[in-house]
């Protein structure tokens, strides 16, 4: 079934006419509402009536994080603080988080491309969605809940963790559809075994899975283990959360819902602007977004867009799955993780130098693993086992507080990180993504 | 009287145990007690040896965190009940003993006990009133 398909079948010109319109009234809003933009606009000797067509977006400067870090908490909110219904942030836990916010028809608009996306993965009203996304600030939960209500299925708000329990509700309530990352689905996947429950026998027919990096070894993984069909999808905080492209049931690319989030794809070294089928950065304009509008945010992540003949009649712009990040970001267990935040936690700890090595790796759990490697210093080490332990420990909890996710502290002689002459290796990772 | 002790700390892989010993036998450095507290991880390694200072440099110079720690060599009587006695004392007196271990010395009918304590100095008077030799010099 497609959720809209006056919208997501729309005859080409007419939805390139509508993403004009919405551009140029966009462009006007901000310089007029967000000092920032107008900064920005100026710098670039440019004025929203300069924005004539499509391809005059390639004249507006770009958004970064570090814009989005800079402004926070409220610089580029575009209406009254009391127009806001809700606020997310990214999902690092780090000092100065991005943040989102949404009016009334942004939340609107957000169960709307999340009420897309859980159709393309063939949901509807008569489907229990069991949601093992983290619920709270992340906009994982939230984002795919609010979907569901669109649809009007029964949403089973599970939260992520309690696996044991999580797989008892998805027994007990028939379960059809799983939205979870895909490292959690397989980790499901090993207690269901061991408390018995098959999954051959369960109604589970598709799993909604993002928020992390994953390959198509992983998906016949999970489609064999879970005997379901995975559907990828993809968002991001700064442009809405989930719900920004997700897969059909052709399996091929994700359809992005451009008539409100506008793609491109830049050149990351020169900003330019590439055609469809070149591989580079994905940039994304909020066409309709209210709250906070974002111009042509620069995603750092890496991917390509074509437009086909879907066979599911949709006509939305594909974009290939992710093929990685032009940046150091980790994403681990669907956190956002920076390895300088990992620096700045050492720094911080009075003992410790920055030499530090992250191994990352999926063990037997298929859970992401972090192994952070620490050079044992003069400054602190002891002839007593349990002052070496309470270091660890302050180093584990200090990260905790500061990622978000618990990572294996592990110390070792020193020297025996690698130093190099330019920019130090400081991330191994293992997984085949 | 204190004794210089050497931890190094290592990390729990093949041949960091042998290469210690090896630099210590290569530069003439005679041990005098070892021991290792180990976990799951890492170990350190705690030595008294004739010359503790240039041990420490050695291990410096070689990339292994190295430091020296005081400590007492009390030397008990090597017989049943010997440490005993050392132990009753130091209870008695509240002082509290973070570990110790045996030394590869021994002095006629005696053996030399290694002593970590939390309170050194007030270690040493107590065991100095009750009679109790410590060792100054290995």
């Amino acid at each position: 079934m497609i959720w809209n398909k006056a919208r997501e079948c729309e005859d080409l010109e007419k939805r390139q006419h509508r993403q004009l319109a919405d551009l140029r009234e966009l462009c006007f809003r901000v310089y007029d509402r967000v000092p920032f933009y107008k900064r920005k606009f100026d710098e670039a000797g440019i004025k929203p009536d300069d924005i004539k067509t499509l391809e005059d977006i390639s004249k507006i400067p770009f958004t970064t994080k570090d814009d989005m870090r800079v402004t926070y908490p409220y610089g580029l909110l575009a209406v009254d603080e009391s127009d806001i219904r809700e606020i997310h942030t990214s999902s690092g836990t780090t000092g100065t988080p991005v943040v989102d916010a949404y009016t009334h028809s942004d939340m609107e608009m957000w169960g709307e491309v999340m009420a897309r996306c859980l159709c393309m993965a063939g949901g509807g009203k008569e489907d229990v969605i069991q949601n093992a996304y983290g619920y709270g600030m992340f906009t994982g939960g939230l984002g795919v809940h609010y979907g569901a209500q669109t649809i009007g299925a029964n949403v089973i708000p599970a939260a992520s963790g309690n696996t044991k329990r999580q797989l008892m509700l998805m027994r007990d309530f028939k379960s059809t559809i799983l939205t979870c990352t895909p490292s959690y689905a397989l980790f499901m996947a090993e207690v269901a075994k061991e408390m018995g429950i098959d999954f051959k026998e369960l109604p589970l027919k598709a799993g909604v899975f993002g928020a992390e990096p994953w390959s198509d070894t992983m998906r016949q993984e999970i489609e064999d283990k879970l005997n379901l069909q995975a559907f990828d999808i993809y968002g991001l905080t700064e442009i809405i959360g989930p719900g920004v492209s997700n897969e059909c049931s052709e399996h091929h690319g994700l359809h992005v819902n451009e008539d409100f989030f506008y793609p491109e794809i830049i050149n990351p070294e020169t900003g330019e602007v590439l055609p469809p089928g070149e591989k580079g950065e994905l940039v994304f304009t909020t066409l309709s977004k209210q709250g906070t509008p974002i111009l042509r945010y620069r995603t750092r992540d890496i991917t390509w867009l074509w437009r086909d003949q879907c066979s599911c009649g949709r006509n939305l712009i594909k974009m290939h799955r992710l093929l990685g990040r032009n940046d150091d970001m980790l994403i681990l267990r669907g956190v956002n993780v920076f390895p300088s935040q990992i620096e700045n936690v050492l720094l911080r700890i009075e003992e410790t130098q920055p030499h530090y090595l992250i191994i990352v790796d999926r063990g037997d759990s298929h859970l992401d693993e972090v192994e952070l490697q620490v050079e044992v210093e003069e400054s602190f080490f002891s002839d007593e086992t349990k002052a070496l332990e309470k270091i660890r420990k302050k180093i584990h909890d200090e990260l905790k507080q500061e990622l978000g996710i618990s990572v294996k502290i592990k110390l070792v002689e020193p020297k025996s990180i690698e130093r190099s002459m330019g920019k130090a290796k400081r991330v191994i990772d293992k997984r085949k993504l | 009287m204190k004794v210089k002790q050497i931890s190094v700390f290592l990390e729990n892989k093949n041949g960091r145990l042998a290469e210690v010993t090896r630099l210590l036998g290569d530069n003439a450095i005679n041990l005098r007690a070892v021991s290792i507290a180990d976990t799951a991880d890492f170990g350190i390694l705690r030595l008294v040896c004739d010359q503790p200072d240039k041990a420490r440099d050695l291990f410096q110079e070689n990339n292994f965190t190295a430091r020296i720690t005081e400590v007492i060599g009390i030397i008990v009587e090597d017989k049943p009940g010997g440490l005993a006695k050392v132990m009753t004392i130091l209870e008695n007196n509240e002082v509290n003993i973070e570990y110790l271990y045996s030394s590869l010395m021994n002095q006629g009918e005696k053996a030399v006990e290694i002593f970590k304590v939390d309170n050194i100095d007030k270690a040493l008077k107590i065991l100095a009133e009750n009679n109790i030799q410590t060792i100054g010099k290995f």
